[in-house]
C-alpha cells in the first residue's frame, strides 16, 4: 500500500486524533465514537453504492444483524438468553471482567462471521435486481428483519435487551469504545484502499459502469458482487456489535434497524463526500456530522425539517459530491491530464 | 473441419410471434474474416446475442471449436475466448483508459488468489502499447466517457484486444465514425487478424467496408439465410441485391 505524503500527514493527525482525541475533549467522548461509526458507515455503504453502482437502502441490516448476534452471544455464554431477558431488571446479572471481555470479543466474532454468512444468501437473492429494485428490495429485507426481532421474545422482542454492564469506571468505559470503534473504522479504511488498488476494485468499477458489458468481457459479475457485499458487511456488523455495548440497550426498530436515520445518514454522507473515491466517504461522514450536530443544537425543533433540505439541496446541485466537485474543477492533480507524447518510446515533455 | 471455430447448425430464435432467426446455419473458418450482412431488422444481431449466450435459443446447435455452447452463459462463453462488440460502444465511462484495459485482460485461468493482487507492470506496458496501436495513446489518463463517439469506439476494439479472445464478433465496427477515421479501423482490423491471430466475425452495413475485408459472406434477410459466398459472389447475387433495394 502505498501513500502519499499529503495522504501520510492526513493519516497521522487522524490517527494522533484518534488516540488522543477523546483524552483532550472528554465531554465529546461520545460524539467521537460516532463519528467514526459513521466513518465506517460510509465507507461501507461506498464500497457498493459507488464503487459498484449498486445502491443499498438496506446495508443497515448488517449493523443490526451485528448488534444482535454480539449481545445474544455475550449473554448465552452465561445466562440463559430467554430468562436474561424475560427477567429483566428483576434479577441481578453480574458479569466479571474476564466474562465481559470475552463475551464481548467473541461476540464480535460471531457478528463478522455470520454476516458473511448473510451477505451471500441475501447476495444470492438480491443480486438478480439492479437499479432502484435493487434499493428497494435491499430495504425491504432490513425493514423485514426488525420486525422479525420485534417478534421474537426470546430475545427480548420489542422490549430489547439490556446489555451486560462494563466492568470499570464510566471514563474508562467511554474511551474504550471510542478506541476500538476508531480501530475498526482504521482497518476498514486500511482494507479498502488495499482492496481498491488490486484487480477486485477494477472488477467492480466496471460493473459499476457496465455490467453487460463486464459479463461480455468475461468477469465473473455475480462473485465479485457478493464478494463486495461480505466486504461491507463484516465492519458494519462489527460496527454493529461495539454500538449496542456502548449504548446499552437494545431494541429492533430505533436502534438495530434504523432504515429512516443511520441507514438514509450512510447515503448521504457518500453523497456529500463524493462517491467512489476513497476520501470522499471520511470526508461526508466528518461533514454530515457536524451539520447534524449544528442543526441539533442551534434549530432545535427543526432539525429534521433543516437536515431534508440539506438533502434536497445536496441532491439537486452538488451530485457529485466534494471529492468529485474538485475531481471536475483540478482534473490535473487527480492525474487526469493529455500525454503530449505520441508513444512510449518518446521522451518526456521539456516541460 | 477442424479449421471451424463457430459452427452454428439451424438456430431459431423467436420473440413472442415474431421470428429472429429461422433455422439458420453458417461457419466460421479459423483465421479468417467473415462477414454478415442484411437489411435492418433481419436477426444479424440477434444471432450474435445467441452466438455469445446472451439469450438461450429456441432450437439449433452452436459449437466453439467442437463444443456445444448453447447452453453456456455469457461470461463462460467469454472465458472460452469468444468476445464480441456492441453496436452501441460500450466502454467503462467512469475510468480512464488505461484502467479500462487493464480489466479487459483475459480472465480465462484468472485464480481465486489472483482476483486480490495487483495487475503486473507488463499488463500496464501491453495496454499502453494497444493504445498506441488504435491511437489513443495521448489521452490514455482521460476518463474514457469524455472521449469522443469514435475514440471510444477505438477504445472498444483495444480492449477486445487486450483479452486476447481467438474469435471476436464485432457488431457494426465502423457505424457512427467519421468517414476519414474508417480507413484507419479497416487497416487495425486487419492487421488484427493479421498480426495478434483473431478470427473475426463482423456485422457490417458499409458494404465497401466489407466486401474490402472479409473472404466469406454471409447474407441474412428477414431471419433467414440468404446467400453465402464471396464478396463477388454476393455482390452478383440478385436476391441480396433485391433484398437490399426492396424488391419482393
Amino acid at each position: 500500500m502505498s501513500f502519499s505524503k499529503k495522504e501520510k500527514v492526513l493519516c497521522l493527525s487522524i490517527l494522533l486524533f484518534g488516540i488522543a482525541g477523546p483524552l483532550i475533549f472528554p465531554n465529546y467522548t461520545f460524539q467521537i465514537a460516532v463519528l467514526w461509526m459513521l466513518v465506517i458507515f460510509a465507507q461501507t455503504w461506498d464500497t457498493l453504492g459507488g464503487q459498484m453502482g449498486y445502491n443499498s437502502l438496506g446495508n443497515i441490516f448488517f449493523f443490526g444483524a451485528g448488534m444482535y448476534i454480539c449481545a445474544v452471544t455475550q449473554i448465552s455464554l452465561y445466562y440463559d438468553i430467554c430468562n436474561y431477558t424475560s427477567h429483566a431488571g428483576a434479577v441481578k446479572v453480574d458479569f466479571t471482567p474476564y466474562q465481559y471481555f470475552s463475551g464481548f470479543a467473541l461476540g464480535l466474532v460471531a457478528a463478522a462471521v455470520l454476516s458473511i454468512l448473510f451477505a451471500v444468501i441475501f447476495g444470492w437473492a438480491m443480486f438478480g435486481l439492479r437499479g432502484p429494485y435493487f434499493a428497494i428490495g435491499t430495504l425491504g429485507v432490513a425493514l423485514a428483519a426488525g420486525e422479525l426481532i420485534g417478534a421474537w421474545d426470546c430475545i427480548g422482542g420489542g422490549g430489547g435487551i439490556s446489555l451486560p454492564p462494563y466492568p470499570g469506571e464510566p471514563d474508562v468505559r467511554s474511551y474504550f469504545f471510542a478506541i476500538i470503534m476508531f480501530a475498526v473504522a482504521v482497518v476498514t479504511f486500511s482494507f479498502l484502499k488495499w482492496l481498491y488498488a488490486t484487480r477486485f476494485g477494477l472488477a467492480i468499477n466496471a460493473i459499476r459502469d457496465d455490467e453487460s458489458k463486464a459479463e461480455a468481457m468475461g468477469i465473473q459479475t455475480k462473485l465479485h458482487k457478493t464478494l463486495a457485499w461480505t466486504t461491507s458487511a463484516v465492519p458494519l456488523a462489527i460496527a454493529g456489535g461495539i454500538f449496542g455495548n456502548m449504548i446499552g440497550f437494545i431494541e429492533p426498530l430505533e436502534v438495530a434497524f434504523p432504515t429512516v436515520t443511520f441507514g438514509i445518514f450512510m447515503v448521504v454522507m457518500v453523497l456529500l463526500g463524493g462517491k467512489g473515491t476513497l476520501w470522499g466517504p471520511i470526508l461526508g461522514a466528518v461533514l454530515f456530522l457536524l451539520v447534524k450536530e449544528v442543526t441539533w443544537t442551534y434549530l432545535l425543533g427543526l432539525q429534521w425539517v433543516a437536515l431534508g433540505a440539506f438533502i434536497v439541496i445536496l441532491v439537486v446541485f452538488f451530485q457529485q459530491g466534494l471529492m468529485g466537485w474538485m475531481q471536475d474543477k483540478w482534473p490535473e492533480v487527480f492525474g487526469i491530464t493529455v500525454d503530449e507524447r505520441m508513444s512510449a518510446e518518446d521522451k518526456e515533455p521539456a516541460s | 473441419m477442424s479449421d471451424v471455430l463457430i459452427e452454428v447448425t439451424n438456430v431459431s430464435k423467436a420473440y413472442g410471434g415474431v421470428i429472429a432467426n429461422d433455422k439458420v446455419s453458417l461457419s466460421v473458418k479459423k483465421g479468417t474474416i467473415t462477414g454478415l450482412i442484411g437489411p435492418n431488422g433481419s436477426g444479424k444481431t440477434t444471432l450474435f446475442n445467441s452466438i455469445v449466450g446472451y439469450h438461450p435459443i429456441d432450437e439449433g446447435s452452436i459449437k466453439f471449436k467442437g463444443q456445444e455452447i448453447s447452453e453456456l452463459r455469457v461470461p463462460d462463453i467469454a472465458r472460452l475466448g469468444m468476445l464480441r462488440t456492441f453496436q452501441q460502444t460500450r466502454i467503462y465511462g467512469a475510468m480512464d483508459c488505461v484502467q479500462n484495459m487493464m480489466i479487459s485482460i483475459s480472465h480465462r485461468d484468472t485464480k481465486f488468489k489472483e482476483m486480490f493482487t495487483k495487475h503486473p507492470p507488463e499488463v500496464r506496458e501491453k495496454a499502453e502499447h494497444l493504445l498506441e496501436f488504435v491511437g489513443l495513446y495521448q489521452k490514455r489518463k482521460l476518463i474514457s466517457g469524455d472521449l469522443s463517439f469514435g475514440q471510444q469506439k477505438l477504445l472498444e476494439f483495444a480492449m477486445a484486444l487486450m483479452n486476447e479472445p481467438e474469435v471476436l464478433l464485432l457488431d457494426e465496427p465502423t457505424a457512427g465514425i467519421n468517414p476519414t477515421l474508417i480507413n484507419g479501423l479497416i487497416d487495425r482490423l486487419g492487421r488484427a487478424a493479421t498480426d495478434f491471430g483473431i478470427t473475426l466475425f463482423i456485422i457490417e452495413h458499409n458494404m465497401r467496408v466489407i466486401m474490402n475485408m472479409a473472404e466469406d459472406i454471409y447474407c441474412l434477410a428477414h431471419g433467414e439465410l440468404l446467400a453465402q459466398g464471396t464478396p463477388d459472389e454476393i455482390q452478383n447475387n440478385q436476391n441480396v441485391i433485391d433484398a437490399y433495394l426492396g424488391a419482393h
